[in-house]
């Protein structure tokens, strides 16, 4: 076992025993915030794969969180209102067949932006995933059927068979499987033919391409994936909150995502969970001492930028394997 | 009448050009000649829109205000460049959108601090206060006219500095070979500091001049830097004169997208669907136009040589 792999492994236990912990003392607002960690961490993760092993610096993906987002709140108040959807298919408060819906609109809506903004590199690809994501922004602020502004509220949480979710901690429970099951995935695409055609990709596409495997293929499909995984987190914190609101579409979130993986160290396996723990601990932590934490926020981040690239994990288990 | 409105709204929509205009010439300059994106553009607007008001409070003269805006904003750019952006030059475009973004929390949590949460107001200046008539009856307010008097003459003066100075000179030899001016004995370093420092007095003044028209807040700047992206992205980044038709472009199909489609919505369905479609569909519209324009110029209109 590598010096990565123990980190990791502790990391891991770390976010799974604190709660647990917390839990036992009756503090549940801690449950909570691990809770708060592990879906942001998720949602990292699914630019990790765009970012980290693509090189595709996405700019945009909150829009793809807060449609996930959007997705369970709409289902949800469709459901208790007992309004069909379109069509007359009948609304859902089921978690599992939300998820899917989410991850299969983050996925049909990143293709064709993907589509376009892939056609450009560099700092026009940011530039037109940002503008996307503003695109979509604009448009739920000035829906007004689904809260405009205001956003929309869920009465109560959504439902998953055998679990009640209304508690702490059996909700962190669902939220934790569903970040170690994707850190799987994320493990498996990494080590597959597709991951390292990605990784090539980043790395030089016209080599690729000169092999036989079309770069902008590889990059859409990572593209689609990364923003069907970013979706799946944005419909848990919907759920979480149980609340969801343009906020979550907005740039300052599409920025904090990139935050966290660079906290944490980009295109590493943990490098998300790390940047979350972190980011919500600076958050807490911040936000307890003082009104201003975004100040203090901004200096560290940039202190972090200028000063210690790497980010956490590159502090703790050294230099990746392969850069 | 229809006329009137029409005018009006082009006219408007040709102002809003001209704001994003003095926004996007700073930012493609700044890509342009040091190949830095800068997120934090859009503080150095709201500081331009903050020293206005302050000082134009504080002294009773907008003219003052306007002049401290053009001096806060270049000031703290030059701040800015010199502390933070300088050690982003060599770094990749992640590094550069995260530190930006980093003094984008810190300069708009800092204006907060220093500000209150309130917004601020600032007075048109009497001298431009009134309007004028318009053809077709109907009146135009003075003032946003004298905007686009500023955004025609800033257009033409940086022309003329980027083609007949020596400044510009520099600034164009910057942009196609660093080392190659570097090694003929420009200081290279101060250079970029007076084109970071040229480009955030612009950003402050579009926003001391909007700031008049608008309310003074914390968090100003950033839709307008947004639409500025768009701006440089149609355009083609690191070109002033893709920056210009880019920025008109997108204050016209903006202004009259939300002033004709609502009421070419209004033929085919009842009015009140209308209005809350066609308003939905107007906040889109300049993104639509921006990936129709990408879909056929990958690298924008006028894209620089690279």
């Amino acid at each position: 076992m590598n010096r990565e792999t123990t980190v990791n492994l502790l990391l891991a236990l770390l976010l799974l025993g604190a709660p647990l912990v917390a839990a036992g003392m009756g503090e549940p607002f801690y449950v909570t915030l691990a809770t708060r960690v592990v879906v942001l961490a998720l949602a990292a993760v699914g630019l990790n794969l765009a970012l980290g092993l693509g090189g595709l610096l996405s700019f945009g993906h909150a829009a793809f969180f807060g449609l996930g987002g959007y997705v369970a709140g709409i289902l949800a108040t469709h459901a208790f209102n007992a309004e069909p959807l379109v069509a007359g298919i009948p609304a859902t408060t089921s978690m599992p067949l939300i998820w899917i819906t989410a991850v299969v609109v983050a996925g049909f809506v990143a293709l064709p932006i993907g589509a376009i903004s892939l056609r450009t590199t560099g700092v026009y690809f940011i530039m037109i995933t940002l503008a996307f994501a503003q695109m979509i922004y604009y448009f739920a602020i000035s829906w007004p059927a689904y809260g405009g502004e205001d956003g929309l509220s869920m009465s109560m949480r959504n439902a998953f068979p055998g679990v009640n979710t209304a508690k702490p901690l059996p909700y962190f429970l669902i939220c934790y499987a569903a970040l170690m099951a994707t850190l799987l995935l994320f493990r498996v695409v990494e080590g597959s033919r597709f991951g390292s055609a990605l990784q090539a990709a980043r790395q030089n596409g016209t080599r690729l391409a000169a092999v036989g495997i079309e770069p902008f293929n590889i990059r859409l499909v990572a593209f689609a994936v990364s923003a069907m995984i970013t979706g799946f987190a944005g419909a848990l914190y919907a759920d979480l909150n149980r609340f969801v609101g343009p906020s979550m579409l907005s740039w300052h979130m599409s920025g904090e995502l990139i935050v966290l993986i660079i906290l944490g160290g980009k295109g590493r396996l943990f490098g998300p969970v790390a940047g979350a723990m972190i980011f919500v601990f600076f958050e807490y932590v911040l936000g307890g001492i003082t009104e201003r934490w975004q100040f203090f926020l901004g200096l560290i981040l940039l202190g972090i930028v200028l000063f210690a690239r790497g980010g956490l994990l590159g502090l703790l288990s050294g230099k990746p394997r392969h850069v | 009448m229809f006329t009137a409105l029409l005018i009006e709204q082009l006219l408007n929509g040709l102002q809003l050009g001209v704001m994003l205009f003095l926004m996007a010439a700073g930012l493609t300059l700044i890509f342009g000649v040091m190949g830095l994106i800068n997120l934090a553009h859009g503080s150095l607007y709201m500081i331009g829109a903050f020293a206005c008001a302050t000082v134009a409070a504080a002294t009773g003269s907008f003219w003052i205000g306007l002049i401290a805006s053009l001096a806060a904003a270049a000031g703290v750019g030059a701040i800015i460049e010199v502390a933070v952006i300088r050690r982003l030059y060599d770094r990749d475009h992640l590094d550069q959108v995260l530190a930006t973004f980093a003094l984008i929390l810190i300069l708009s949590e800092g204006a907060r601090w220093l500000f209150g949460s309130f917004p601020l107001y600032l007075d048109i200046p009497p001298l431009l206060q009134g309007a004028v008539p318009l053809p077709g009856g109907g009146q135009y307010q003075l003032y946003r006219l004298a905007i686009i008097g500023v955004g025609v003459a800033v257009a033409v003066g940086l022309y003329l500095l980027i083609s007949r100075t020596r400044l510009g000179m520099r600034i164009r030899a910057g942009e196609s070979d660093r080392e190659m001016i570097a090694a003929l004995g420009v200081d290279i370093g101060t250079l970029y500091t007076v084109v970071f420092a040229l480009g955030a007095a612009l950003a402050g003044l579009a926003g001391a001049l909007v700031g008049a028209l608008q309310s003074v807040q914390v968090g100003m700047g950033e839709p307008v830097l947004i639409l500025a992206f768009v701006v440089i992205v149609i355009g083609g980044i690191g070109s002033i004169k893709g920056a210009l038709v880019g920025a008109v472009i997108v204050g016209v199909v903006d202004t009259m997208g939300r002033f004709l489609l609502p009421s070419m919505l209004a033929l085919t369905m009842p009015a009140s669907q209308a209005t809350t479609i066609g308003a939905a569909l107007a906040s889109m519209l300049i993104y639509v136009v921006m990936a129709l324009i990408l879909a056929f110029r990958p690298s924008g209109l006028f894209a620089a040589q690279s």
